[in-house]
């Protein structure tokens, strides 16, 4: 099942849905960073709030949309990692280092508008 | 009929033929004699004052549960369901206040219940009386100590769940500012402590929305690497949910626990006392603290 | 200390040959966990076991099965799992187990992660014939 995407002024949000599998995840990948090129946006959320699991492959996907995004000029933030799978995460090994998070769409929002201002080119 | 040998090694070598047949007249005779060996032994557990916690019905109704699993255990051999049975039995007659020695002493006084009248019923045959009895002490030996260890079992669970009920109370996450937690830590770390704390601290960043926690260590003597590594996963756990750790209080010792454990302490955020970690947290979160007499001249 | 399980209760086994199966195994594995009483975060262990040797599976062998079973030993109540498939097998299973090691150029957590968090970790594999990987998480 697609992941629905938003888009709200220079920022995409997507939404992820519990259950969700290795091909749905791969096409949210491929979306996201196709709609950041068409619609100039600035900054992407990625909310995994309904995610009751996060393993390896899940871990690396959002790592390569993080990259795969910034090359197209762009920022991503994770937000709603649950506490228990934070806590499973980092027992398991996986950091997700390189890769922005923050507690709620709030703050994800509250980040890109900080992290753009400085980004952003004069008009 | 079979005893599964497999089960019980106590009776092990002498499972033959004549052997299961004695177990199985054994068996036969405390059955036909239920009612008598029972109330005898309810008897005698009143004459020793024991389960005074409990009225006779209830002592009754558990008399007869036990003397049945008894029987059965002996008969098959095998002691999942008695292990079963005491587990629950504990889980119930524990609140009631009834001790570790009452336990013990009730199943040993069937045990010398249900001897004696083996003693009564072969006491014309010294020789067959012997072999009964060899069949059954190891069985009921096994009998006692099952039971024993699963009253012992059902207690300890009990202490230990009062024990994390203590720790999840003597380690609070406090807010002290919008914004930022502060966690500090008194006392042992073992590994349950240093887990229930992440979990605690996690569900904390979560409900209070805090972007910076400092977590203060001074109170904590030693930490072993088990726990060091703990903290380093609670310190990743909470970026995860979007939240700046600072660890205060940071000994010389424990400072080289991490090193040894190969944390790069320069990717920590460590601060030398909870007063710095404090000030450092709210310069990341933009507050800035003013004496009184200058906020009141700028009004 | 090795477990002698009794016979084991509530036993479920899902089939794995997709990815879609990954989330019905995961979710097996966590109303099992959630029914032996395991907290949310243990029970979030367990779910994220699964899927790494459930995507193992679909990963090198196309097919198998993972198996979700309670168990006990003495008073102790567990989770056990086996995941078991027919496929090319490890070669050097040595090599797998060690930290950071991964075939597909990811964060190589697979095996050493999942031994990590769990109590009991066995693995056992024949090249050309399969792997099995059998896994116990005891309550506290």
């Amino acid at each position: 099942m697609p992941v629905p995407i938003l888009k709200q002024s220079h920022y995409l949000i997507a939404t992820i849905q519990s259950a969700l599998n290795d091909s749905d995840l791969l096409q949210l990948r491929d979306a996201l960073v196709s709609k950041v090129g068409s619609l100039r946006s600035r900054g992407v959320i990625v909310d995994v709030t309904a995610l009751d699991v996060l393993d390896s492959f899940a871990s690396r996907t959002v790592r390569d949309l993080a990259y795969m995004i910034r090359l197209r000029g762009a920022e991503t933030v994770i937000v709603g990692i649950q506490p228990e799978v934070a806590f499973a995460m980092v027992q398991l090994g996986i950091t997700m280092e390189d890769v922005a998070t923050a507690l709620d769409l709030e703050e994800g929002l509250a980040y890109l508008d900080r992290k753009t201002q400085h980004g952003q080119r004069a008009l | 009929m079979k005893i599964a040998k497999d089960q019980n090694p106590d009776i092990q070598e002498i499972v033959s033929g004549s052997t299961a047949e004695l177990l199985r007249q054994l068996v036969a005779h405390l059955r036909q004699n239920r009612t008598d060996l029972r109330e005898e032994w309810a008897r005698r557990i009143t004459q020793a004052k024991l389960l005074t916690a409990m009225n006779d019905a209830e002592i009754f109704a558990e008399a007869t549960s036990v003397y049945d699993n008894y029987v059965e255990a002996l008969e098959t051999g095998t002691f999942e369901a008695l292990q079963a049975y005491a587990r629950n039995l504990s889980e119930r007659i524990i609140p009631r206040g009834v001790q570790t020695d009452e336990v013990v002493g009730i199943v040993l006084l069937l045990r010398d219940v249900l001897a004696r009248s083996l003693f009564a019923k072969y006491q014309a045959d010294f020789n067959l009386l012997n072999r009964i009895l060899d069949a059954y002490e190891p069985a009921a030996n096994r009998i006692a100590n099952t039971v024993a260890v699963g009253f012992v079992q059902e207690r300890e669970r009990i202490i230990r769940q009062q024990q994390d009920a203590i720790r999840e109370l003597s380690t609070p996450v406090l807010q002290v500012r919008e914004r930022l937690l502060i966690l500090p830590i008194i006392g042992v770390m073992d590994p349950q402590r240093a887990r229930q704390l992440t979990e605690q601290l996690l569900r904390g960043i979560r409900a209070n929305r805090a972007r910076v926690v400092v977590i203060d260590i001074t109170g904590v003597a030693a930490i072993d690497s088990h726990v060091a590594n703990h903290l380093v996963q609670t310190v990743e756990a909470s970026r995860l949910l979007g939240a700046t750790v600072i660890v205060t209080g940071l000994s010389p010792e424990i400072a080289q626990t991490l090193v040894n454990i190969g944390v790069d302490l320069g990717k920590m955020n460590t601060v030398g006392d909870l007063q710095g970690g404090i000030e450092e947290a709210e310069r990341l979160l933009g507050y800035k603290v003013v004496p009184l007499t200058e906020a009141t001249a700028k009004d | 200390m090795a477990s002698v399980p009794s016979e084991p209760e509530n036993r479920k086994c899902v089939p794995v040959a997709s990815d879609d199966d990954l989330v019905v195994a995961r979710r097996e594995g966590r109303i099992l966990a959630e029914q032996l009483g395991f907290s949310t975060s243990e029970a979030t262990l367990v779910a994220t076991a699964i899927s790494e040797l459930a995507r193992n599976i679909v990963s090198y062998a196309r097919r198998g099965e993972i198996q979700v079973s309670l168990v006990h030993n003495g008073s102790k109540r567990g989770i056990n799992i086996v995941a078991r498939d027919e496929g090319p097998g490890i070669l050097d299973i040595n090599l797998a187990m060690r930290e950071g090691y991964s075939t597909s150029g990811g964060f190589g957590i697979g095996l050493p992660g999942v031994r990590r968090i769990m109590d009991e970790f066995d693995i056992a594999s024949d090249v050309g014939r399969g792997t099995t990987i059998t896994i116990t998480k005891w309550k506290r």
